[in-house]
C-alpha cells in the first residue's frame, strides 16, 4: 500500500531524515515510535505529501509519487491527515467535517449522511451548530478524526494524535483507532512519542531515532527483542547491563560483568562486548535463596525503592545496578526497605543480547 | 455650536424634503466609491493573496513599498491620473478627464495599496496550519487559498471597508480629475469643498453630515452581511447540550 525508501530530508543544514526505508500492507496499523524531535513529523508529512523529500521515492498503491502537482494532488486526496495539534477551521464542527467532502464536490443528503455519520462515529452528535473553536482540546481532536475519516481515506495519518491531551480524552481516542479505524479497510500510518500505545495500538511497528528507522517489526518482537542499545533503552528496558563474553557453548553464553557473571541465550562468540539486557518486570526477589530453575541468581542491596501506582520499582546494587518491577502488594509482604538485602533471580532466556 | 445645530437640521430637512440635486450628488459619490471599491476589492483582494501565497526575491521590500503608500496624497494621485488622462498623456485618446469613469480609475489606484496591504495583514493572521490543514484534506492549491481567505474574512473585510473609507473621503483626486462638474462629477466632498469656499457653511455641514451616515450605513450593512453569513456559527456559542 504504502513503500518509502531511502527518504532523505533536511530543513537547510539540519538533516532530519537520514535514509528511510519501510512499508505499510493494506489494512494494517503502523505506528512510529521514538522520541521527540526524532523525525516523526517530518516523516508523516512527506507522507502526506505536504512537503517533499530532499531525496527518496515514496510509491502509494504501487504508484511512484513524483513532483507534478496534479499527481499529487490526486494522490492526496486518497488520503488524510491528523495533525498533532489539528488547526479547526473558524467555522461550525458540521462544516469543519464536511470541508473534505465539500471540496470533492460531494452535496446534498448524501453529504448530509456521511458527515452525521461521522459526528456519530466520533461521539460528537448535537455538536453540529458548535463552533469548533469552542471545543476542548479531547473534543477538537475528535472533530479532527471525523473530518479525516468521512472522506473515507485509502490511507490515513494520525501524527501523535493524543500527545497533547488529558488520559480521558486519550483513551476515548484509543478507542476510537481500536473500535472504528482499525475495523474499517483503512490503512494507518501514527506517530506516538508513548510507546505503551504503539504496544496497544499496532499491528506493525517501527522505531524512530536520530532520523533512522531502526527496527521495524512487531510490537512483542521490538519490545523484547530490540536490536540496540539504544533501542532497548527507548522501549523501557531499565537493565541494560555491559559486559564481555567470557564463554560460550551450545547458545548459551556467560557474560562477565563486574565480576560477576550473567548467563543468557545468545548465538554470539566468545570475547564479544554486548549489552545484556533485562526487563525489570522479569526479575523475581525473594529474602532467601530458594531453588528455582532461574539460571542468574544475584545477592544485592536495596538502595532506593519507587512506588508508582500498582507498581513498586526495587533499585538493587548487586555489583551493577539492577532494577526489579513487582508489584506493591509483594513489596508490603515482602516488608522490604531501603538497604534490605535481597536475592534476585531470572532465567536466562529472560536476557536479551545485543552486541556492541 | 449654533451652526452646527441649524446644519444638522438643514441636513435633515434636506433628506427628508427630497431635495433632487442633494440626492443626486449623493447618489453619485455611491456610486462613484462603491465601484472603484468593488473593481478594487476584485483586483487587490487576489493580489493581497498572490503576493502573501508566493516567495519570491524582493517580497519583503514589496510589501513595505506597498505599505508606505498607504499614505499616498490624493493630489499626488489625481496629478498622475491627471497627466496620464488628459488630452496629451498617453492615454489621452480615451478621452476621459473630468468624467466619473476617471475618478473611479483615480480612487482605485488610491486604495490599492491599502486593499492589497491589509489583505496580506489579513492573510498573515492565519495560522499556517490552516492552509495545511485544508491541503492534506485534499484541497488543490486554489481551494486551500480560499480556505485561509475565509479564516481571514473580518480582517479583509476591515481591508475593504477601509479602501471604502479612503474612497468616499477624499477630495483632492475628485477635484483634480473630475473637475467638480455639477450634475455629473460633483461629489460630497467636492460639494463640500465648493460651498465652504462660497461661504455656505450650513450646506456644507449639511452634506458632510450625509457623508458621514452614509459611511455609517455602509458599514453597518457590510457587517450586518458578515453576520448573516455567519448567523449559524454566531448562535452556536451557547453550548447546545
Amino acid at each position: 500500500m504504502l513503500k518509502v525508501e531511502h527518504l532523505h530530508h533536511s530543513y537547510g543544514k539540519a538533516e532530519i531524515l537520514k535514509g528511510i526505508d519501510f512499508g505499510v500492507r493494506q489494512g494494517e496499523l503502523f505506528v512510529t515510535i521514538g522520541p521527540t524531535g526524532s523525525g516523526k513529523t517530518t516523516l508523516l508529512r512527506l507522507v502526506g505529501l505536504l512537503e517533499k523529500p530532499t531525496s527518496g521515492c515514496i510509491y502509494f498503491d504501487g504508484y511512484q509519487v513524483n513532483n507534478s502537482e496534479g499527481q499529487r494532488l490526486e494522490i492526496r486526496r486518497r488520503m488524510a491527515m491528523v495533525s498533532q495539534k489539528p488547526a479547526v477551521f473558524n467555522a461550525s464542527v458540521y462544516d469543519n467535517v464536511a470541508y473534505g467532502l465539500r471540496i470533492r464536490k460531494e452535496r446534498g443528503a448524501s453529504l448530509h449522511s456521511r458527515v452525521t455519520n461521522a459526528l456519530e462515529i466520533v461521539g460528537l452528535l448535537g455538536y453540529e451548530k458548535r463552533n469548533a473553536r469552542t471545543l476542548s482540546g479531547g473534543e477538537t481532536q475528535r472533530v479532527a478524526i471525523a473530518r479525516a475519516v468521512v472522506i473515507e481515506p485509502e490511507l490515513l495519518l494520525l501524527d501523535e494524535p493524543t500527545a497533547n491531551l488529558d488520559p480521558i480524552s486519550t483513551s476515548h481516542i484509543e478507542k476510537l483507532i481500536t473500535d472504528v479505524i482499525k475495523k474499517s479497510n483503512m490503512t494507518v500510518v501514527m506517530s506516538t512519542h508513548d510507546l505503551f500505545q504503539g504496544q496497544r495500538l499496532a499491528s506493525r511497528m517501527g522505531v524512530l531515532m536520530g532520523g533512522q528507522m531502526l527496527q521495524t517489526g512487531d510490537p512483542r518482537e521490538i519490545f523484547n527483542l530490540p536490536r540496540g542499545r539504544d533501542i532497548a533503552e527507548f522501549v523501557g528496558v531499565e537493565n541494560i547491563v555491559a559486559g564481555v563474553i567470557a564463554s560460550a557453548a551450545e547458545g548459551i553464553v556467560d557474560i562477565k560483568v563486574d565480576g560477576n557473571a550473567i548467563e543468557a541465550v545468545s548465538s554470539l562468540g566468545v570475547g564479544g562486548e554486548v549489552y545484556a539486557c533485562i526487563r525489570p518486570e522479569e526479575i523475581t526477589l525473594a529474602k532467601v535463596k530458594e531453588p528455582t530453575s532461574a539460571r542468574n541468581i544475584f545477592n544485592g542491596e536495596i538502595t532506593r525503592i519507587v512506588l508508582f501506582g500498582p507498581l513498586a520499582r526495587i533499585e538493587l546494587d548487586c555489583g551493577f545496578p539492577l532494577v526489579a518491577l513487582i508489584t506493591k502488594r509483594s513489596a508490603e509482604e515482602m516488608s522490604l526497605q531501603t538497604g534490605n538485602r535481597l536475592y534476585a533471580s531470572f532465567k536466562a532466556t529472560g536476557v536479551h543480547v545485543i552486541g556492541k | 455650536m449654533h451652526a452646527i445645530a441649524d446644519a444638522f437640521v438643514l441636513a435633515i430637512k434636506m433628506i427628508f424634503t427630497g431635495d433632487p440635486e442633494v440626492y443626486a450628488i449623493t447618489a453619485r459619490t455611491l456610486e462613484i466609491s462603491l465601484s472603484s471599491i468593488l473593481i478594487g476589492a476584485l483586483l487587490f483582494v487576489p493580489l493581497g493573496c498572490l503576493i502573501y501565497f508566493n516567495n519570491f526575491w524582493g517580497k519583503r521590500t514589496l510589501i513595505s513599498i506597498i505599505q508606505t503608500c498607504y499614505s499616498l496624497p490624493t493630489v499626488f494621485v489625481g496629478l498622475l491620473v491627471f497627466l496620464v488622462f488628459s488630452r496629451a498623456g498617453p492615454l489621452g485618446v480615451f478621452g476621459i478627464m473630468f468624467t466619473p469613469q476617471v475618478m473611479v480609475i483615480g480612487q482605485i489606484i488610491l486604495i490599492g495599496p491599502i486593499v492589497t496591504g491589509l489583505t496580506i495583514s489579513a492573510l498573515s493572521g492565519v495560522s499556517p496550519a490552516m492552509r495545511e490543514t485544508a491541503i492534506s484534506l485534499g484541497a488543490s492549491r486554489l481551494q486551500s487559498v480560499w480556505a485561509v481567505l475565509r479564516e481571514a474574512r473580518f480582517a479583509v473585510l476591515t481591508a475593504i471597508m477601509v479602501g471604502f473609507g479612503r474612497a468616499i473621503s477624499e477630495v483632492g483626486l475628485a477635484l483634480m480629475v473630475g473637475g467638480n462638474i455639477r450634475g455629473y462629477t460633483r461629489v460630497l466632498t467636492t460639494a463640500i469643498s465648493l460651498e465652504t469656499g462660497k461661504g455656505e457653511i450650513a450646506l456644507s455641514l449639511a452634506l458632510g453630515f450625509i457623508l458621514v451616515a452614509l459611511a455609517l450605513i455602509v458599514t453597518v450593512l457590510a457587517n450586518r452581511f458578515l453576520r448573516v453569513k455567519e448567523a449559524d456559527v454566531a448562535q452556536s456559542r451557547a453550548p447546545t447540550s
